[in-house]
């Protein structure tokens, strides 16, 4: 789960990491009350998206006046904001941070993140700040400082000496730094987050350290725990149909083909979308109905397939272990006959009760073509949805 | 022969009584694996499925003298759970749990290293050596005694590949699911290890996924320290980047763990690669000659 800028910042305000002064708006009246209470004369608007970009986009301004501000408000406030990492349609805003204005000294980086390979939580520092720090992973690796803190000692001082002393900051930032970096695990592990980025942390025209921009990811497996993170949660900025899917525990992602695909298991199901790209065909989507779908839920998986105007074959590819298929083909039946779906369905059933399954499918009467395996299954679907079957 | 379990392996299980726990259990047993008890806190004394069931996990240790623990318990017990069971003289622990945080996961890989257990998953289908046992929730059916060592992050794609292997008549020493999350318990390179040490192993799969660099930190090891021939194959060609495909850990971050960086650091290795799940079984019979 991602979080916004701003509620990123209030998190490190509650951890006593620096962050400049400013509230978000929903309102341009808001925003102007806001922008007043700061009591300065110049202000940075920043639109709220889950998504980076935005100011090459438009979505961060400079401003030096209340008028500007609410002009930024009344422009952005309801509209969606397109950025590079955004698809066409762009990301609504609804929310605007209105903050005071930060004379920059110099651009640094921070980060922290779960490092897959140490099986560690990973602080990370650069004096790269303000780029796009992947690129500087890529070609100057050297300027990138990593701490790696044990799961069971935590982070010590001399981790944050160390980073401190790569950034060459003088003895007050270091001091600042080490304020910042305790604060940053402290939050990361409290709060179950899987990454936390500041880009930049910077360093004031008057010597200060100060996070200018936060990003938070969160670790959705520990949602449960985490119920002030969990208020978070900002729906509009999900993909519709994943976040229906997501409700019946169902795992889906949007892709641009015409082969909508229910499999049950991740790995499985990314495999089926490479077999159709072999195949010479285009998936419209990853979907795993999980280890205990019943037909309740292949019902919504088929609507959330179906709902995906582009899709006109759908390819079913089931190996049962812990699901029955012959539950799986009672959804199915049940799901096509009250639906009344259009599109040839094709069906793969291996596996836990795959011939029980493949019974019930071929006494029904529907438009279903069974598979009798992958390799087959993908080549029907692909023949099917380019209109060589129906 | 195997790895890690064979039908002498003494196995209980942590979260005995509940549904998928029993499910499961009962089809071990039918299977063969000596489950020989059960723990769940607060029904010690009860008989389930014909088994004792104890509070905790050193008492089922003390009773029956298991050496191995399979775990169906909710993901948020589940860090106390696997640290009860590596602290309590279990040596082999297979967690099929989704869901855990990966923060507990950080805390429970060290414990467990540092007291030499080994963890299979979480998030996983779990291990089956065919024809003697399984501590998993894998269809027994499919399985066939033979000579091919199969390691998976996948559930379903671990019995696309069993399938093929037995429709082909090599069947499986043993077949180890290591799940689909950020930080599992074990890795390719740990069953890579002990499928190259095993000597009834002839020939390995090895089935990665999007997401980390595990796959290209196996393929590494393949180079320098396996003799063994390896086919494998990587799903995820076609998921696009920054989403998260299911698995927790099957995700293209920052331009890293793609499907192609993987497939390319594996041949770079000599390892045998194919790019459809349903050519693992011929990719086998192509290096192998069989």
């Amino acid at each position: 789960m991602n979080l916004h800028e701003y509620q990123a910042k209030q998190l490190f305000r509650e951890y006593d990491i620096s962050v400049s002064e400013g509230l978000s708006a929903s309102s341009s009246q808001e925003a102007e009350k806001i922008a007043l209470s700061l009591n300065v004369d110049k202000w940075v608007v920043k639109a709220q998206v889950h998504a980076g970009g935005r100011g090459k986009a438009g979505g961060v301004e400079l401003v030096d006046s209340i008028e500007k501000v609410k002009a930024f408000a009344d422009t952005w406030l309801g509209k969606n904001l397109v950025t590079f990492q955004t698809d066409e349609k762009g990301q609504p805003v609804n929310q605007i941070l209105i903050e005071t204005v930060t004379d920059i000294e110099k651009e640094l980086y921070l980060g922290a993140v779960i490092d897959r390979s140490s099986q560690r939580l990973v602080v990370m520092v650069s004096t790269e700040g303000g780029v796009n720090i992947e690129e500087v992973a890529e070609e100057t690796p050297e300027k990138i400082h990593k701490a790696e803190i044990d799961p069971i000692q935590g982070p010590n001082q001399l981790q944050a000496e160390k980073l401190a002393s790569s950034l060459n900051l003088n003895e007050v930032q270091t001091l600042q730094f080490k304020g910042i970096f305790h604060g940053l695990v402290k939050l990361f592990i409290d709060k179950d987050l899987s990454l936390v980025e500041v880009n930049p942390l910077v360093i004031t025209s008057s010597g200060d350290l100060i996070c200018l921009d936060a990003k938070i990811n969160v670790d959705s497996n520990a949602l449960y725990r985490q119920e002030q993170i969990s208020k978070l949660r900002d729906p509009s900025q999900e993909d519709r149909r994943e976040a229906s899917a997501a409700e019946w525990d169902l795992s889906y992602v949007a892709l641009d083909g015409s082969i909508g695909c229910m499999v049950n298991g991740a790995g499985l199901a990314m495999g089926t979308m490479d077999i159709i790209k072999l195949h010479g065909g285009e998936p419209a989507n990853f979907l795993d109905v999980g280890g205990t779908a019943d037909s309740k839920r292949v019902a919504e998986a088929f609507k959330i397939i179906l709902s995906d105007e582009n899709v006109n074959t759908v390819l079913i590819n089931i190996f049962g272990g812990i699901v029955r298929c012959d539950v799986i083909a009672d959804g199915i039946v049940e799901a096509l006959t009250g639906m009344g779906v259009s599109v040839p369905v094709i069906v793969r059933l291996e596996g836990n009760s795959a011939q029980k399954g493949l019974k019930i499918l071929d006494e029904c009467d529907l438009n279903i073509i069974p598979a009798s395996n992958l390799e087959e299954a993908a080549s029907l679907a692909v023949k099917a949805s380019k209109g060589d079957i129906t | 022969m195997s790895i890690l379990i064979d039908k002498s392996t003494k196995v209980i299980c942590q979260g005995f009584t509940g549904g998928q726990a029993t499910q499961h259990c009962i089809q071990c047993i039918d299977y063969g694996t000596q489950l020989v008890g059960g723990v769940t806190p607060g029904k010690g004394g009860q008989i389930h499925l014909d088994l004792p069931v104890f509070n905790s996990v050193k008492e089922a240790v003390d009773a029956t003298g298991a050496s191995a623990s399979i775990i169906f318990v909710p993901a948020k017990f589940c860090k106390s759970s696997i640290l009860e069971a590596a602290e309590s003289g279990i040596s082999l622990i297979v967690c099929i749990t989704e869901g855990i945080p990966t923060i507990d996961m950080l805390e429970v890989k060290v414990r467990c290293d540092e007291l030499g257990v080994r963890l299979i998953g979480p998030n996983c289908p779990g291990i089956i050596t065919p024809g003697e046992a399984k501590m998993g929730i894998m269809p027994g059916d499919i399985h066939l005694p033979g000579k091919v060592g199969i390691i998976s992050r996948s559930g379903t794609l671990t019995y696309e590949a069993v399938k093929q292997t037995t429709d082909l008549g090599f069947g499986q020493t043993s077949c180890v699911g290591i799940g689909g999350d950020p930080i599992p318990g074990t890795s390719f390179i740990d069953v890579l290890d002990l499928f190259e040490k095993d000597n009834f192993t002839e020939a390995i799969v090895m089935v990665g996924e999007i997401g980390g660099t595990a796959e290209e930190a196996a393929a590494e090891f393949i180079q320098s320290n396996v003799t063994k021939p390896v086919v494998s194959y990587i799903a995820g060609v076609t998921a696009p980047p920054g989403k998260r495909m299911g698995h927790a850990g099957a995700i293209i971050a920052g331009g890293k763990g793609t499907a192609e960086d993987k497939f390319k650091a594996l041949e770079s290795a000599g390892v045998y690669t194919v790019k459809s799940p349903a050519e693992i079984g011929k990719g086998i019979a192509e290096v192998t000659g069989w």
